[in-house]
């Protein structure tokens, strides 16, 4: 087998497994109840997180997102509380924001030479404190387009509802593919997180790329964040207070190369839906804590790094022998 | 002597002077901020409270610093900060002893750091991978030492750790301004400075001048993650129980952030502890001249965003040769005026 | 004398000074249509400068550049590619994350309705890859193939994108018999259709195999250029490696030849798989040993296991008697071992650390963390080699790496001497360095070698490893062939060996 589809494999390997284990355990868990909220509760997580794979399998990361999406919630809440405009005017709005936020840390990453990290790091208290200066309560959203927003959904066979947000991270992740694979920029990312210096010899624009990378994931976390305040019907500016760790989770589990240039998006889909699983269990055990999902992540995440360090070990082990 | 003190002035002077711009303007706002008073044995007054306040990110940054100029990060120590709180509290409530307490704690503390310096140096993992495990993972660990609960506990001698006051000063202050003094002359007064600066620069060709380079990053996790275990004490005792969802909840991120303001490379090299504690000391002087001075503050993170923009785009390197450029260019005049004579 | 309209592309006066060196200085460069043109040199020759000088990745401080007869003056590899002159070098440029078709196509993917038409792009990739006889899944990741087929994608991919020049830097470099020939084909065919092709390896035989004519920089100038039919493989070597001097230099040794004392550090079947085959080593105190023989003929690699940066998995090594552990660096410096890397930059120099630090780190690194060499000591010990080898550096507490390369070379070498050690292991000591400093590292040899040091010396230049050794080891395709002792010792004798060697070469 091609070793590029291994961690996807294992990925994939890993949620069947877990979940045949779950239905062992809880019949119930095999309905599409389950299935229709594990994808509600995770959709604004899957959203962002396709952000993160494209910044990730670019070679850098954006630790920003959690407070975009909490900024996001907050902007709508405040807008709508006291504005007459309408919530998708205000959607756009904030989607612009956002993505021109994420264009501004991709520019001032590539024109600056700074390490994501410290860019993002950067834009991750911006982000949280312009939240905190448009409000620090938690401000409900009454709107009644919401509520008739909220009461889309597709009855699945079984009785579980496919969401509209559940359905918008479906469409999102469907997106996400055809932009990775079907592109010339799905390439240039891919080109970038396999180096830049051999990039910038085959022609790939550096800059342009660089900053289209974080400004789709600060449009997609700006989506992520309209999605967080379907699902809450409020806007907190302490909400989604690391989801960023959630999402880089999810792409790693999901099979994708820290470093850059190698991964799904498709996985990263995986990724999340394990990590929805193993809380669903927890859930229905009753008897198990919390705290027992971080810590099996973490593991994950560990696996996933030794993985992943093999198949290069031996890749390079090959090329030296062949 | 003279030439070596002068260094240090020159090295720690944007931080000195940083510091000090901030401190007046707080005091411009907030008139009775410079004020010291003496009560029962110990010294009160917002630069105390900025010492006192700033201690976890301080003791943080001692770690970081050396971790950093090994050119690596380690995203755990926030997490490791809750893990060793909550093995002290667990600890403490079991009814063992201070003394047990604190091994146990501070054993941990080392036996994380040796799991991320083993991911580094051994296994060679890019460093804010492997940290990112622990990162992810400690959390978990903690509430599972604490089964949840805000474990708390009124032992008068761990609850002193965070509360107490020695020579006037209060125990957090005297902790981190001690254990980094120590970290510094250990680092300055040995060789082991000079040698992790090497590591940082150039492993290979340090490797190759035969430089132990595995046992140095392997060391310099363990100092982080004994910083993170100190830090946990503190933030523990200074609450009188262990939180494992809040104690040192993003604190990796502002130790990360003093080691920057403090003029370390993330590039990894030249280190210098006294300007990270600065940089600590920076961002709790943020942290508390905002609510002093009667600012809202959820301007806090906007203006620490800004600060941190500022001082990264001076220390970047397309601004540092633009500023040759314009040093090159003001040096040429005057040479221009000799040739004219 | 061909007309100046069948040439490609024509380079005349090229020089490009770098800081503190002149790289190019002058040089003439032409090549035809239909031509395979070799370019050879050792290393630091000035090869690589004047490919990058072609083909834009350096800007030329002089010179014109014609193609097709028009000057061009491309600013960086890219414009150069559109020119006409694509480049494939010996590390594959390609992106070994992406598929082979992705890589053939990146940024003129074809598309349909926006989007890249994944199946008309590999089928443009298979049609492109059937030119070269190549029947590969191109869907597949460019890193699941073996180097040659890289090396073939990434020439289709410079071909199909320029089309008047090609230039192979070192393609040949790790790929065996069968590999070269099938390489080799497709340079002939594309040599038919009329492509110029500049081709640098340190493979003599593959260049008698297919070149038209060489052309042979030393240190920045050029050397000629000759029909490859008219030139003599022992004129080639000589050319490449400098004989002018020679019956000078060796004559007037000959006569201070003192006989080598007894063997003092003692190797026995010393070698590593897949490095250095093993070898047998003996040097007494007092004595040089040089290391001679082609790029790639394994000599920094018996550097290396001699030193311990790789481990030998054969073989014995002894002194006096005694078995020496030389399992990694720090053991063979506890052995009083030292080793000046061929590659400062990246092996030897600390850059950001001041000279005062690099002179004191082997020895403050022998001493352990916490025997600190005191500030005074070091600034003793800083001061006594700037003094003693002349480095030139306003002072002590500049980071070495503003230093020239000359200077650098120095303070590394004091870093070993300041460790007092009695095996000293010197990988291309004078390359890259201006004159005057090639002079006093000569000179700084000789005088360690009559206090009693015993060295070993891999050069490139063979004057001077025939003026300060007394035996000479001559390595070909990772073996040592030759050894040479006392009156043998001429530049002469060691062209003939390494040539003799080639010749001996069953192909």
């Amino acid at each position: 087998m091609n070793p590029r589809y291994l961690p996807l494999t294992a990925t994939v390997a890993i949620f069947l497994i877990a979940y045949a284990v779950c239905i062992a355990q809880y019949p119930n868990m095999l309905s599409t109840r389950v299935i229709g909220n594990l994808l509600t509760d995770n959709a604004f997580l899957g959203i962002a997180a396709v952000g993160m794979t494209f910044v990730i399998l670019s070679g850098g990361i954006d630790l920003s997102i959690g407070a975009v999406i909490a900024f996001t919630g907050v902007f709508l809440a405040v807008l709508l509380q006291s504005t007459a405009i309408h919530p998708l005017a205000a959607f756009a709005l904030a989607l612009i924001i956002t993505t021109a936020f994420g264009a501004m840390m991709g520019a001032i990453i590539h024109h600056l030479e700074m390490p994501p990290f410290i860019v993002t790091l950067a834009g991750m208290f911006l982000a949280r404190g312009m939240a905190f200066v448009l409000s620090i309560d938690s401000i409900p959203i009454k709107h009644p387009f919401y509520t008739s927003l909220k009461s889309f959904y597709y009855v699945l066979p079984g009785g579980g509802r496919l969401t509209l947000i559940g359905g918008l991270m479906l469409v999102v992740f469907l997106v996400g593919i055809l932009i990775a694979h079907r592109t010339r920029f799905g390439a240039d990312v891919y080109a970038l997180g396999g180096g830049t210096a051999t990039a910038r010899l085959m022609g790939v624009p550096i800059g342009r790329t660089t900053v289209m990378i974080y400004a789709l994931s600060g449009f997609l976390a700006g989506l992520s964040g309209i999605v967080f305040s379907l699902y809450t019907s409020a806007g907190y500016s302490l909400a989604t207070v690391g989801v960023e760790l959630d999402a880089i989770a999810a792409v790693v589990i999901g099979g994708t190369l820290l470093t850059g240039g190698s991964g799904f998006v498709a996985g990263t889909l995986i990724g999340i839906l394990i990590q929805g699983l193993i809380q669903t269990y927890i859930t229905f055990d009753g008897s198990l804590s919390s705290w027992w999902t971080k810590i099996l992540i973490g593991l994950l995440l560990f696996a996933f790094i030794l993985l992943q360090k093999a198949l290069i070990l031996l890749s390079d082990r090959r090329r030296r022998h062949a | 002597m003279t030439g070596t003190l002068k260094a240090y002035a020159v090295r720690l002077f944007p931080q000195v002077a940083a510091l000090a711009i901030i401190l007046f303007m707080v005091s411009l706002a907030f008139p009775g901020f410079f004020k010291l008073s003496f009560q029962n044995d110990r010294l009160y007054g917002s630069l105390i409270d900025i010492l006192n306040r700033g201690a976890p990110v301080a003791l943080l940054a001692i770690g970081m610093t050396v971790v950093i100029a090994t050119k690596g990060i380690d995203l755990s120590v926030g997490a490791v900060m809750a893990i060793c709180g909550a093995v002290a509290a667990a600890s403490i409530t079991a009814g063992h002893s201070l003394a047990f307490t604190l091994l146990v704690t501070i054993s941990t503390g080392i036996l994380c750091g040796l799991w991320n310096g083993v991911l580094v140096a051994v296994l060679d993992i890019q460093p804010i991978i492997a940290t990112l495990v622990l990162m992810v993972a400690g959390r978990g660990i903690a509430q599972l030492i604490t089964e949840g609960a805000i474990l708390t506990f009124n032992h008068p001698g761990l609850i002193f750790i965070g509360s107490g006051s020695l020579f006037g000063l209060p125990m957090p202050v005297i902790i981190w301004l001690g254990f980094g003094l120590i970290v510094a002359l250990l680092v300055r007064r040995t060789a082991l400075g000079m040698l992790i600066e090497a590591v940082g620069v150039n492993r290979r060709a340090s490797r190759l001048s035969g430089v132990s380079t595995g046992v140095l990053l392997i060391a310099a996790y363990i100092l982080s993650g004994l910083c993170a275990a100190l830090a946990g004490i503190i933030a523990a005792a200074d609450i009188r129980g262990a939180d494992a969802n809040n104690a040192g909840l993003w604190l990796e991120l502002d130790a990360i952030l003093a080691v920057v303001v403090g003029g370390t490379s993330l590039l990894g090299g030249r280190f210098s502890i006294a300007a990270s504690l600065l940089g600590a000391m920076i961002i709790q002087s943020i942290n508390t001249g905002i609510l002093l001075s009667g600012f809202p503050p959820e301007f806090n993170l906007i203006i620490k965003a800004a600060i941190i923009v500022l001082i990264l785009v001076i220390q970047s390197p397309r601004a540092q040769s633009a500023f040759i450029w314009m040093s090159r260019v003001r040096a040429a005049e005057p040479k221009k005026e000799q040739e004219a004579k | 004398m061909q007309s100046v309209s069948s040439y490609v592309l024509s380079a005349t006066g090229i020089d490009k000074i770098f800081p503190g060196a002149r790289a190019l200085n002058g040089v003439d460069f032409s090549l035809a249509r239909g031509e395979v043109h070799a370019l050879l040199g050792e290393n630091g020759a000035g090869k690589s400068t004047l490919i990058k000088c072609l083909t834009g990745a350096y800007r030329r401080d002089g010179g014109r550049i014609l193609l097709d007869g028009t000057e061009v003056d491309p600013h960086n590899t890219l414009e150069a590619q559109k020119l006409g002159i694509g480049t494939v070098y010996q590390e594959v440029n390609l992106l070994a994350n992406l598929t082979v078709a992705e890589n053939l196509f990146l940024g003129r993917q074809p598309r349909r309705f926006g989007l890249v038409d994944a199946r008309a792009m590999n089928k443009q990739a298979r049609a492109l890859l059937s030119q070269y006889d190549l029947d590969i899944d191109v869907t597949a990741e460019l890193s699941s193939f073996s180097v040659a087929v890289q090396q073939v994608i990434a020439i289709a991919r410079a071909v199909d994108l320029s089309g008047k020049v090609l230039i192979l830097d070192e393609p040949t470099a790790s790929l065996d018999t069968h590999e070269v020939a099938m390489l080799f084909r497709i340079v002939r065919r594309l040599k038919d259709r009329g492509l110029g092709i500049i081709f640098i390896t340190h493979f003599l035989e593959q260049v008698y195999d297919i070149s038209d004519r060489i052309t042979v920089l030393r240190n920045g100038q050029l050397v000629g250029t000759r029909d490859t039919a008219a030139l003599p493989r022992r004129e080639l070597i000589a050319m490449m490696l400098g004989r002018e001097l020679v019956h000078e230099v060796s004559e007037a040794k000959q006569s201070e030849a003192k006989a080598p004392g007894a063997a003092r550090f003692r190797f026995r079947g010393f070698g590593r798989k897949g490095h250095i085959q093993p070898f047998d080593l003996d040097v007494a105190s007092g004595e040089v040993v040089g290391i001679a023989g082609l790029l790639g003929s394994g000599r920094t690699e018996t550097a290396e296991i001699l030193f311990g940066a790789e481990r030998a998995d054969s073989g014995t090594a002894e002194v006096d008697g005694r078995p020496l552990d030389l399992s990694s660096p720090r053991a063979a410096i506890r052995e009083k071992f030292g080793f000046c890397p061929e590659d400062r930059k990246v092996d030897g120099i600390v850059g950001d650390l001041s000279v005062r630090e690099n002179i004191v780190l082997a020895l403050q690194a022998r001493r352990g963390w916490a025997r600190p060499i005191s500030r005074s000591e070091q600034d003793r010990l800083a001061d006594h080699y700037i003094k003693a080898l002349d480095i030139r550096t306003s002072d002590r507490e500049k980071p070495i790496r503003l230093l020239s390369g000359g200077n650098q070379q120095k303070a590394i070498l004091a870093r070993w001497l300041a460790t007092n050690p009695e095996f000293l292991i010197l990988d291309e000591p004078t390359r890259g360095i201006d004159v005057g400093a090639h002079a006093e590292i000569i000179r700084l040899i000789e005088t360690l070698c009559e206090k009693g040091m015993s060295l070993i010396v891999i050069s490139s230049e063979l004057e001077e490893l025939v003026a300060y050794s007394s035996r000479v080891l001559v390595l070909r395709d990772r073996a040592h062939v030759a050894e040479l002792t006392g009156e043998e010792v001429t530049t002469n004798a060691i062209v003939e060996a390494i040539a003799s060697a080639h010749e001996g070469r069953p192909s």
